[in-house]
């Protein structure tokens, strides 16, 4: 499995505050392409300012980073914009979608900024075979607030898949869902997975890491346990099961 | 094209925002119709009082008795009364270049006439008074150098005092009493209207200096002299020509008269509206520059209110370059359609006035043109500083803001 990301005795310290903050204490890490990576731990050990490495909103202050073979660690502002724009995508989560702009429109927006130039009829073109693949062709002139928080989800997922990325990062995806549309976002990645896409995420959750490959646990700053999920959940059963208890729930009822 | 879809960005947001982005414009749009207004109104008066010197005539040079720049105590133009008709002669043959020249003599009296009264200006003139202020006779004629010879008892009498007098009858043939003397009407002036100052130019009876000298006045002084000359080029020598003969005629007393320009009362006339003009002109472009602190300050609202999106933006792949332009493009489309709408509103108040105040009113291209130019170039300076605040920001803190 070639390697796509290659962090290597990465550091993170900030220091805007009275103390600077060590957020990130040498992290060495190498993710395969076609993974689905988990990172997990407790609130506070480092796993936003690791995400906002990994997907070139920051740099580190030591250490370096590979990202499809090329090092990254040392770009310029403009190169991690164009960066960011070819090769990640990326899934928030409080899924920040432009509003009183369409979900077609929305999904679009990374085209905009793109350096290789569509015309208008093939940004549209594209955007409506990327929201095909979240099952959402039906709302593509939707705004985000016609749409339930699940769907908003798959908006924004749709956004960071349309420029073909190396990487998909999701900071928390499912962190404003309940446990249903959690496990239909879940659903949607491993779809995606299935189809070659590299995905990392950041949860809480532990039941939801089990719908990945890997889980990694930080602590203070430092990944201090990266193992293989033994017993995964495939979502499809999981929403299977859920719809049956809910129709028995019924019944008693 | 990133450039033009940045820009349909922009314009989208400000659509979104219609009624608060014609609000943020109201400043400039004000701005840019007073600045319009003021200067077509400020224009309209220079060019009225352009031309209602030009119809005092050309070339003038006028001679004034008593001297404004000698010591001691100053009475002003005409309080002095030592011009006389030997001056105007001696001007007349002496100085060269000189076309026309009429000694004046001015008075105000009760006339008579069809049983009427008025009370007007009686003028003495020469005939070549017509040359020199480019007026005519409509009907009848002017009195003749022989009849200025001969100090006739004859007049020409404008419009208003045929109208006052003689109330559509025919004046020419009868008889005006002034101070008791009968005078015959020899004509009637063409209509010239108000002057500058708000004279009214038709009011007048004009009879021969030398018959104003032996009939009317009681010191053989004239008022004025006024000259004519060939060529504006001219004007300068003629003037120092005539300042060196009366200097010489009074055998190098201190100067008791003061020869001036038109040239010089012109300007002196139309400084004033100029300075109007300017005033007017610098208010109104206060308040432009007011409008341009107002854009700045609803795009540092909106970039604020907006941080978010900006952060997505930037996450997604946008350059600072591309904020900064979609920022600016809102900035500069605010103010050229302010200064759009200003431009039609400061044409359209203007001919209101014009209208409702009968005032003359110029729109004037430049200012047109310069008030445009300058309301783009408020919507770059203004806008320019929300927007690289815009650009600047963290793509990670902008996302988290909430
Ligand atoms: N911009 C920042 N400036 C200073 N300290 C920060 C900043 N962002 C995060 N931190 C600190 O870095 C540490 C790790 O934060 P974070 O990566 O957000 O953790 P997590 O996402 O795992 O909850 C925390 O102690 C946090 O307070
Ligand atoms: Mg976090």
């Amino acid at each position: 499995m070639p390697a796509v990301v290659q962090l290597d005795e990465v550091h993170r310290i900030y220091e805007s505050g009275d103390v600077p903050v060590h957020a990130v204490r040498g992290v060495t890490l190498t993710i395969g392409r076609g993974e689905f990576v988990a990172i997990m731990g407790a609130s506070g050990s480092g796993k936003s300012t690791l995400m906002n490495l990994l997907g070139c909103l920051d740099r580190p202050t030591r250490g370096h980073y590979h990202l499809d073979g090329s090092d990254v660690s040392a770009l310029d502002r403009n190169q991690l914009a164009d960066i960011r724009n070819e090769k990640l995508g990326f899934v928030f989560q409080g899924f920040n979608l432009l509003a009183r702009t369409t979900a077609r429109e929305n999904v679009e927006l990374p085209m905009l900024y793109s350096r290789r130039h569509l015309s208008s009829r093939a940004t549209h073109d594209q955007a409506l075979k990327s929201l095909a693949l979240v099952g959402l062709s039906d709302r593509a002139d939707y705004f985000p607030s016609q749409l339930s928080g699940g769907q908003q989800q798959r908006v924004a997922i749709a956004r960071a898949l349309i420029n073909d990325p190396q990487v998909l990062l999701a900071d928390e995806p499912t962190g404003n869902l309940d446990s249903k549309t959690s496990v239909e976002i879940m659903g949607v990645f491993q779809q995606l997975n299935a189809q070659g896409i590299t995905i990392l995420m950041v949860t809480h959750e532990l039941d939801i890491a089990r719908y990945c490959q890997r889980n990694l646990i930080m602590r203070d700053g430092c990944v201090v346990s990266d193992v293989r999920v033994s017993a995964r959940l495939t979502a499809t059963e999981e929403l299977r099961k859920l719809r049956a208890a809910e129709a028995t729930a019924k019944l008693t009822a | 094209m990133r450039l033009l879809s940045t820009i349909k960005v922009a314009l989208r947001a400000l659509r979104r925002n219609a009624l608060r982005s014609v609000l943020t414009a109201l400043g400039i749009i004000i701005g840019v119709a007073a600045v319009i207004a003021m200067v077509s109104i400020g224009n309209g008066a220079k060019s009225q009082v352009e031309s209602s010197i030009a119809s005092l005539g050309q070339n003038i040079i006028s001679v004034f008795p008593g001297n404004f720049t000698a010591g001691g105590v100053r009475g002003g133009f005409g309080t002095a009364s030592t011009l006389t008709v030997e001056d105007a002669l001696a001007i007349r043959n002496e100085v060269a270049g000189v076309v026309n020249l009429s000694p004046e003599m001015q008075d105000r009296a009760q006339i008579l006439a069809n049983g009427l009264n008025w009370n007007t200006r009686i003028q003495g003139e020469d005939i070549s008074i017509l040359d020199i202020r480019i007026w005519s006779v409509v009907e009848g004629a002017m009195f003749t150098e022989a009849e200025v010879r001969s100090a006739a008892k004859v007049c020409v009498i404008g419009k208003t005092v045929a109208d006052q007098l003689f109330q559509g009858m025919d004046p020419i043939g009868q008889t005006l009493r002034i101070r008791n003397i009968p005078f015959k009407i020899t004509g009637l002036l063409a209509s010239k209207g108000f002057n500058y100052f708000g004279q009214d130019q038709d009011d007048t009876v004009i009879i021969p200096f030398t018959s104003h000298l032996k009939r009317l006045a009681r010191r053989p002084f004239l008022n004025s002299i006024v000259i004519q000359a060939t060529a504006p080029e001219q004007m300068a020598r003629i003037q120092q020509d005539i300042t060196d003969l009366l200097q010489q005629r009074r055998n190098g007393k201190e100067p008791d008269f003061t020869v001036r320009n038109q040239q010089e009362l012109a300007e002196a006339a139309t400084a004033t509206t100029k300075t109007m003009t300017l005033l007017l002109g610098a208010i109104a472009g206060v308040s432009l520059v007011v409008g341009g602190i107002g854009i700045m300050n609803i795009m540092l609202v909106s970039v604020t209110e907006r941080t978010r999106e900006i952060g997505i933006r930037l996450a997604v792949g946008a350059h600072g370059s591309d904020v900064l332009l979609q920022f600016l493009t809102e900035a500069i489309v605010l103010s050229i359609m302010g200064g759009a709408l200003g431009i039609l509103l400061g044409i359209g108040s203007s001919q209101l006035i014009s209208r409702l105040n009968n005032w003359p009113v110029l729109v004037s291209p430049t200012a047109v043109l310069g008030s445009f130019v300058f309301s783009a170039v408020i919507g770059v300076f203004f806008g320019f500083y929300p927007a690289r605040k815009a650009a600047e920001l963290d793509p990670i803190e902008a996302l988290r803001y909430e």
